[in-house]
């Protein structure tokens, strides 16, 4: 049998190919923002990761030495500096953290989760291509969510540091307040596209003047 | 819409849920010994209750996880809410004496049973079993 000849390049990893779920739209997110009232980005290839553990077991209490906590109800974000931790269920869970925090890059989170979880009863799946990450910011980013979000959005009511499963322009996404005037909102991929568009649209109204 | 009170994440709208269909059918004990008939009663037939209706649903786009309701099929109203596995709530209005195990109208275990009536004449036992609801889960 003919030896197929593997090149002998270590295989190099070459980033600028990677393609990120909303990336044909990044002009128009660029163009469509508005500078001190709204603006929208993608923020590419995060490193997600899915928990399935009961935080109360051994297993949980591992994980959540690892990620730095694991949230108790609908709503908590926990976690340690940049790797943090949404409540998605009563024992389930969305791991956010930064891109290099992924194995392809050399990073260990996932890696550390698996350990923790050891024979432990639950989950830790790399779902990091499962979802994109908008960036919605400015004065008028709440105005814009409130178009397709039945959430009460009120500050006094959803305060930054909260995250909520939800609706957001009829798609389920996460919704996660980061600060005051900024949103992180995670649509499944195959969402992205109708999203992104969907935001823009509803931003679209603050770029002509307030009509008195 | 409904606004329905999801037990893990307070009040959300109702697109946000899935609809499971009747509560309580519970798993035939032996499927073996069940005729067609039964078998089918089991898979199939389904109370069609005017006025409360005990069923299930999923927060779907929310916490994933199922619940019990009592919902009146006429007004909508919602009269409880209650976890998978408990007992449908307003049961018969409870005995006056001893606590006789009271037999919730608990009907389904092959679908024959007779639709739980005098649903308009519940004392509406309906603390709706919600939790706190959590920041931002409130409309
Ligand atoms: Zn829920």
């Amino acid at each position: 049998m003919a030896e197929t000849a593997a090149p002998a390049t270590t295989r190099q990893k070459d980033l600028s190919a990677r393609v990120s779920p909303a990336a044909q739209l990044r002009s128009a997110f660029e163009t469509g923002s508005l500078r001190g009232v709204v603006e929208l980005a993608e923020v590419s290839f995060l490193t997600m990761v899915g928990l399935r553990v009961d935080r109360n077991s051994d297993a949980g209490q591992r994980i959540a030495s690892v990620t730095g906590g694991l949230p108790a109800a609908c709503g908590g974000v926990s976690g340690s500096g940049d790797t943090t931790v949404l409540w998605l269920g009563p024992a389930e869970f969305l791991v956010v953290a930064p891109m290099e925090a992924h194995e392809s890059l050399g990073g260990d989170l996932i890696q550390a989760l698996k350990e923790a979880l050891a024979g432990g009863e639950g989950q830790v799946v790399d779902l990091s291509a499962n979802r994109t990450t908008f960036e919605l910011t400015g004065p008028r980013a709440r105005a814009v969510l409130e178009k397709g979000c039945s959430l009460d959005l009120h500050p006094r009511v959803f305060k930054a540091g909260t995250a909520l499963s939800t609706e957001i322009g009829n798609i389920p996404a996460i919704l996660w307040k980061t600060r005051d005037d900024s949103y992180r909102i995670f649509p499944r991929a195959s969402f992205a596209d109708f999203l992104g568009r969907w935001l823009l649209d509803a931003m679209r109204e603050y770029a002509s003047p307030e009509v008195p | 819409m409904l606004l329905i009170s999801c037990p893990n994440c307070g009040s959300r709208d109702e697109t946000e849920f899935h609809y499971g269909g009747q509560a309580h059918v519970a798993y035939p004990e032996n499927p073996n010994a069940l005729n067609d008939r039964e078998w089918a009663e089991f898979l199939f037939y389904r109370d069609n209750t005017k006025g409360a209706f005990a069923e299930r649903w999923l927060h779907s786009t929310g916490c994933r996880q199922w619940f019990n309701m009592l919902r009146d099929t006429v007004t909508y109203e919602i009269q409880a809410i209650y976890p998978m596995g408990t007992a449908r709530p307003d049961a018969a209005p409870p005995a006056p004496e001893s606590g006789t195990a009271s037999t919730a109208p608990d009907s389904t275990t092959t679908g024959t049973a007779a639709p739980s009536i005098a649903a308009t004449s519940i004392a509406t036992s309906s603390a709706p079993a919600s939790t706190t609801a959590p920041e931002g889960a409130t409309k």
